[in-house]
Order: C-alpha cells, then sequence, then structure tokens
C-alpha cells in the first residue's frame, strides 16, 4: 500500500500517491464500518416492520412503526425476560469469579518465582489445545452424577478459572509492571499477598475487567452445555430461548426472531459502549509479550 | 502435595518469604478444577470409547470396535469433509482480512483511530446465536436482501443452506464478520510492538513496503500469527453452534453442513451411543492436534522466509 511513499519519502512528488493510499485506507474503514453495522440495522428493520414491508421488491431498508407490537408477541410466547435473567446470572458470576482467580494465577506466574512454574504455566497452555468437546459425554454424566442436572451450578462451577483468562492476565501483567516495582515493594517488606492488592491489581485493573468482560461474553455465547444440562422449559439462556424460537415452526415470525435477538445483543452492545476503549485495549494488551 | 513441600522448602532458604505458599493458592484453582472437570473427563472419554455404552443400560467392553466403525463409518468423513471446508472457508479470508485491517490501523497519523479500532471489535461482542438468526434472514431465499442484491446482477435466487458450497459459505460468512476484527487488534498490537528502528534500517537498505512487510512485519508478528491460526483451529473443527442455528441439528436434507461436532452431539445426546460418542470426541482432538501441527509449521515457515 504505503509502497512508494516510503521508498522515497523525501520526494515532493510523492505526495499524491500518499494521498491515494490515504484515501484507500479510509474507504477500506469505511467500507468495513458499514459491513459491522448494517445486520444490527437489518436487525432493526425486520423486527419493526410487517412481514409484507420486508417481501416487497425492493425490501424496505428503513424503520418502520412495529416494534412494540414484535416485543408483545416475544412477552407473550417465548420465556425471553426469564432467559435474560438466567444468562445474566451465569455470565455475571464467572466474570466476577475470572476476575479474581485469574487475575490472582496471572500474578503467580508473572511475578512470582516458584518451583515448577514453567512446567504449571505450560501445562496450562496445553489444556487451550484441548476441545472442550473431547469431555463432554463423561462431564455430562459426573454432572447428573451430582444432582447438578437443571442447574446453574453445572454451568457456573466447571468455569469458575479459565485457562485463557489466566494465560491473558499473566501477559498482561508482566507486560505493565516492572520487576524493579515489584522489588520495591518487597524491600519495604510488604508480603507478596499484600503486593497483589496494593500494587498489582489495581495496575491491570482495567485489563482485568476486560477479561471478565470476554469472559462475560464467553458465558452469554454458551449454547451447547446449557442446552443439555437446563431443560429449556423453566430453565434456559437466551442463545436456547433464540434457538427454541427459530425453531417452534408455528411462529414463523421472523419479526419476533428479530426481537429476541435484539435483547439478546442489547445488553452486550449497552456494554460495548461503555468500555469500548478498554476493550481494545485490553484485547491488544493480551496479544504482545508472547 | 509435592508442589508445598518443594517451595516451603525453598522458602526457608530464601528471602522470598512467602512466596510459594502464595504462588500455591493462587493457582491451585484452576488445576483442582481441570482435575475434575478437565483431566477426569478426558480419561473416562477414553475409557468409554472402548465400549458399547448405553447410559440407562449395560457397558460392554468392546475393545477398537468403536473405532474401526467410526473410520468406515461415512458420516464421519463426510462431517470431516465439512467442517475443513467451513473452517478453511471461514478462517483463511479473516486472518488475510485481519492482517490487511491491521496494517491500515497501524499506519502513522490515521485519523479516528480509536474510533476504527472500536468499530471492528463490535461483532465480536455480540450473541452468536442472535447474529446467526440475522445472517439467515439477510441470506433467505425468498426475501433475503443477499439474494435480492444477486438479483439485480442477474443471478438466480439461491437456497444457501441447501447447497454444500453455499452453505458452507453462508456460515464461513458469519465467521469471518464475527472474529476478522479481533484478530486484526491482535495484529495490531503485535506490529506496534516491533521496533520502529528495524522499519528505519530497511527503509535505509533500500527495502520498498512490501519487502517491508515481508521481513519485518512478518517476521515480527509471527508469533501471534501462530497464536491465532492456532486458536482458530481449535475452534474451527469444533464448530457447532453457527450450522445448528443457521440450518438446524440434522446438518441439511444431504448431511450438506453436518459438522464433527454436531456428528457427536448427534450420536452421543440423541442416540445415546455414548461410546461411539466418545470416540467421535478423541477423533476431533486428533485432529486439532494434527491441524494445529501443520498449521504452526506453515505459518513459521512463511514468516520465516
Amino acid at each position: 500500500m504505503s509502497t512508494l511513499t516510503s521508498k522515497k519519502s523525501t520526494s515532493p512528488t510523492e505526495k499524491p500517491q500518499f494521498r491515494i493510499s490515504a484515501a484507500i485506507a479510509y474507504i477500506t474503514l469505511g467500507v468495513t464500518t458499514f459491513l459491522v453495522v448494517f445486520p444490527f440495522w437489518w436487525m432493526l428493520v425486520v423486527a419493526s416492520n410487517e412481514k409484507n414491508e420486508i417481501a416487497k421488491n425492493p425490501p424496505r431498508v428503513t424503520l418502520g412503526d412495529q416494534l412494540p407490537v414484535t416485543f408483545d408477541v416475544i412477552f407473550q410466547y417465548a420465556n425471553i425476560s426469564r432467559a435474560i435473567a438466567i444468562s445474566f446470572i451465569i455470565s455475571i458470576s464467572m466474570a466476577v469469579s475470572h476476575i479474581f482467580f485469574c487475575t490472582f494465577a496471572g500474578y503467580a506466574f508473572a511475578k512470582l518465582k516458584f518451583k515448577g512454574q514453567k512446567q504449571f504455566f505450560a501445562f496450562i497452555l496445553l489444556t487451550m489445545m484441548v476441545p472442550g468437546q473431547l469431555g463432554i459425554i463423561p462431564m455430562y454424566i459426573l454432572v447428573t452424577r451430582l444432582g447438578w442436572n437443571n442447574d446453574l451450578k453445572a454451568i457456573i462451577v466447571p468455569g469458575l478459572v479459565s485457562a485463557f483468562g489466566v494465560f491473558w492476565m499473566r501477559q498482561s501483567i508482566s507486560a505493565v509492571i516492572t520487576d524493579e516495582v515489584i522489588q520495591a515493594a518487597r524491600i519495604d517488606g510488604a508480603s507478596p499477598w499484600q503486593i497483589y492488592t496494593k500494587i498489582v491489581f489495581p495496575l491491570v485493573r482495567p485489563t482485568a475487567l476486560v477479561m471478565g468482560l470476554f469472559s462475560f461474553l464467553g458465558a452469554w455465547n454458551d449454547f451447547l452445555w446449557p442446552m443439555l444440562i437446563l431443560d429449556g422449559d423453566k430453565m434456559l439462556t437466551v442463545q436456547m430461548a433464540i434457538a427454541q424460537m427459530k425453531e417452534q415452526a408455528y411462529i414463523v415470525n421472523h419479526a419476533a426472531q428479530m426481537g429476541a435477538a435484539f435483547f439478546a445483543t442489547l445488553p452486550l452492545i449497552i456494554l460495548f459502549f461503555l468500555v469500548s476503549k478498554q476493550l481494545v485495549k485490553g484485547v491488544m494488551e493480551g496479544a504482545i509479550k508472547g | 502435595m509435592n508442589l508445598k513441600q518443594k517451595t516451603s522448602a525453598k522458602s526457608k532458604s530464601s528471602l522470598r518469604d512467602g512466596e510459594g505458599r502464595t504462588a500455591f493458592f493462587a493457582i491451585s484453582p484452576f488445576y483442582f478444577l481441570y482435575l475434575v472437570f478437565g483431566i477426569f473427563p478426558i480419561l473416562y472419554t477414553s475409557y468409554m470409547a472402548f465400549f458399547a455404552w448405553d447410559p440407562l443400560g449395560e457397558k460392554v467392553f468392546i475393545g477398537l470396535t468403536n473405532f474401526t466403525n467410526l473410520l468406515q463409518d461415512e458420516v464421519l468423513w463426510k462431517a470431516l469433509r465439512n467442517t475443513l471446508s467451513i473452517w478453511v472457508l471461514g478462517t483463511v479470508p479473516q486472518l488475510a482480512l485481519a492482517l490487511y485491517l491491521a496494517t491500515i490501523l497501524n499506519r502513522n497519523r490515521l485519523r479516528f483511530s480509536n474510533f476504527w479500532r472500536a468499530a471492528i471489535l463490535i461483532p465480536n461482542v455480540t450473541s452468536v446465536l442472535a447474529i446467526a438468526v440475522i445472517f439467515s434472514s439477510l441470506y433467505g431465499r425468498d426475501f433475503g436482501l443477499i439474494n435480492y442484491v444477486l438479483n439485480i446482477f442477474g443471478v438466480d435466487k439461491i437456497n444457501w443452506m441447501e447447497g454444500t458450497f453455499t452453505s458452507h459459505f453462508e456460515i464461513a460468512t458469519m465467521i469471518i464478520w464475527r472474529w476478522t476484527g479481533y484478530n486484526a487488534l491482535i495484529y495490531l498490537a503485535a506490529m506496534q510492538a516491533i521496533p520502529k528502528e528495524l522499519y528505519e534500517s530497511a527503509s535505509l537498505d533500500g527495502a520498498n513496503g512490501w519487502q517491508q512487510f515481508k521481513y519485518v512485519t512478518l517476521p515480527g508478528i509471527r508469533n501471534v500469527m501462530i497464536f491465532t491460526i492456532t486458536m482458530s483451529t481449535i475452534g474451527g473443527l469444533q464448530t457447532f453452534n453457527e450450522p445448528y442455528i443457521l440450518g438446524g441439528v440434522t446438518g441439511g436434507n444431504d448431511k450438506q453442513f453436518y459438522t464433527l461436532a454436531m456428528f457427536l452431539y448427534e450420536e452421543a445426546f440423541r442416540k445415546f451411543q455414548f461410546g461411539y460418542g466418545a470416540a467421535i470426541g478423541i477423533f476431533i482432538f486428533f485432529c486439532v492436534i494434527v491441524f494445529a501441527l501443520i498449521n504452526a509449521t506453515i505459518a513459521s515457515k512463511i514468516a520465516k522466509d
């Protein structure tokens, strides 16, 4: 892209070419943003219009006034509000637990010295290679034996700590906090636990929150496992509610499906706008210092 | 516990008092949970795979029969082909696009850079099934917007989920839509960690933009590339949600978008063939290892040259 500009950046004749490459860059980003936003817009269009409006030629791509009707249908037929509440309980528990356990473990791997540290960390990386589906049948048997069928414990407890979260926090802690800071605190007589609570956690709190948000997301989006564990009648997650709406042939109501999709997405979008800057930063921080 | 003994022995002689104990408390929750909900199920899977295992009835040891049956099962190879095809269609363009977006975002003096970065991350922060509902509407045969646009160019109405390639394409676009921005940000972070001096000296040596990309950028982000490829391999071989909600649990009339994960789900939890399902799980794991190794080798070769 910037081939020619970087080659002879001293030459004044290069300016137009720089402009062209800049234009391509902005157009690419503009098109990408459009492609990102459009499905959400389409969701609102379908949810807010009567069926024949969407079936028109050309189809309508602007908002209609049927949104209240759609929402009525959803709350009448589907357990969507219940599903949202259950999904919230699961996702928030996992996020909070990850923020605590993954950050603490990440600190141990980044800043403490102990025997077998390398091997223990390598093991965590190794577990990330293991597909979750490998153990899903015994997991199901185990959870049944524990009597956790149709119980949120079956979803929350196995996921209280995640390998990815530990990995992420370890990367972030070793990138953000220098060994000198830790050393200084140690000389002042701080214990490892004090160093963690007084220095490390406050410094990586933004990243820890982002990691927690991704845990929230992962839990919110989990589908196969909750579907196996919960009965889908009184106990169901948002994803299960959407799947049910789509499968129940007697309400082939696209507007209602989209309305349900809207409710499943809305909390995430709100969260996103509250913390988008930290999210971007967190994703990028987790990546470096491989 | 071995770890505790060793560390406490060490802390007596060292100034770093209490580190071992703190580390033990910090990391043991993960290992404890993984022992119960990770290692035990994995070992038990390997055990079950040697049985004709009826969850309510008998468990009969049948040796390798599940595996030999599985390898002769046409459905397995079809599911593997579908899974690989969806994964390649969804991953290769995704990572290439992510790389391209990252180089754009890495430009000097890019305006609104925070806005662009946030914008491309939005698809990752959504509900998978909700997005599947939206995509399935966009790809609808009669009133879908995509067929409408194609129709303008003279293309007949496509029943996307009916065809093998078209259904894979539909599923792949959804995966691309969700993951490109996330990977672009990871690549961007890796690119920004490359020292500027490397580019300066490359440019003094007369390297043009493409050469700089090839000899400075790519090697600089090699580890991160291997990481993203590995993660997408693991995710791709377990693809379940997207085909399930776009086309249904059967994987299509002709099983045209039936994936390995759907196969496992059906055998284990619809037909209750736990032993056979366990064998499928092991097969998926085996594929993950093989393909992750192949991909990592290819990726490190590409970045080295």
